[in-house]
């Protein structure tokens, strides 16, 4: 194991055991706060491997809009009387205790690689330029069907999430 | 910063064993909401593939990949939860055991 693949290997290592603990928790809301130290994780990764664009898009994208998501729909799924319980046990301290040491992990590491005390190494950085150049050029055509996708799911989660779907129960 | 020359070995090795862990939870678990979650680490690991090929060769084809990935991570968890939001009204479970019978 070389010394300048160690910010690798422990983003690596705390991707691994976050998602292990985010697929193994019992509460959904426990397993989501694992699945973001996850996310966070793979973006050092991303960032360590030369794709700062990837690595933001993944924190703004995934951690920030597809998690956020999740909670609102564990918040709407209005869990009852086992709410209470439910919100006895995600207040406990114990809790954090897990995610903060993962979340701690990650920020020392990238205190370490941006204070630049790491050794120097090489490898190629892909700037969000080259990508948009990339993106807005040959890729065009991936960027028109990526919109017309997101439009099919905008339409398909707004008739999903209509109320009065419930009324037709047994009549279609 | 310059970035980490990682082995693609190493990152391919990542990618793969992310991709287990989440496919052993949309075997595993019986709860919707952590089947999708798992589902998007699936489509997390096969990002993180095309990203370390990119890197490999110093392209952005891997990131523009990543980003396709991302819109259809987006729209695939969208559908989900409101399929998930309807389960739960018409069966009032989100335990996928619960909806396992087929009838029209």
């Amino acid at each position: 194991m070389s010394i300048e693949l160690f910010p690798f290997y422990v983003a690596a290592t705390v991707s691994l055991v976050s998602t292990l603990l985010a697929v193994s928790r019992y509460s959904p809301t426990h397993a989501l706060i694992y699945f973001i130290i996850s996310l966070l994780a793979t973006a050092v990764v991303f960032f360590l491997l030369g794709a700062p664009f990837a690595a933001v898009l993944e924190i703004m994208v995934y951690a920030g809009a597809i998690v956020v998501l999740f909670l609102f729909v564990v918040m709407m799924l209005n869990l009852g009387s086992r709410g209470d319980e439910l919100a006895h046990q995600w207040l406990k301290p114990k809790m954090w205790i897990m995610p903060s040491i993962l979340c701690l992990i990650l920020f020392f590491e990238l205190v370490y690689v941006l204070s630049g005390t790491s050794t120097p190494i090489t490898g190629t950085a892909v700037s969000p330029k080259e990508v948009g150049i990339q993106l807005f050029g040959p890729y065009v055509l991936a960027v028109e069907i990526a919109s017309m996708l997101l439009l099919a799911a905008l339409v398909g989660a707004y008739h999903l999430g209509r109320r009065y779907l419930s009324d037709t129960r047994g009549q279609s | 910063m310059d970035p980490i020359a990682v082995p693609i070995e190493q990152g391919l090795a990542l990618a793969s064993i992310l991709f287990a862990i989440g496919l052993t939870g949309v075997m595993v678990r019986r709860n919707i909401i952590v089947i999708l979650m798992s589902l998007e680490v699936m489509l997390n690991a096969c990002a993180l593939a095309f990203i370390v090929a990119g890197a490999k060769w110093g392209e952005a084809d891997g990131q523009i990949m990543f980003m396709l990935i991302l819109s259809v991570a987006a729209a695939e968890v969208a559908v989900g939860l409101g399929l998930l939001l309807q389960i739960n009204r018409r069966v009032g479970s989100i335990d996928i055991d619960e909806i396992s019978r087929l009838r029209g």
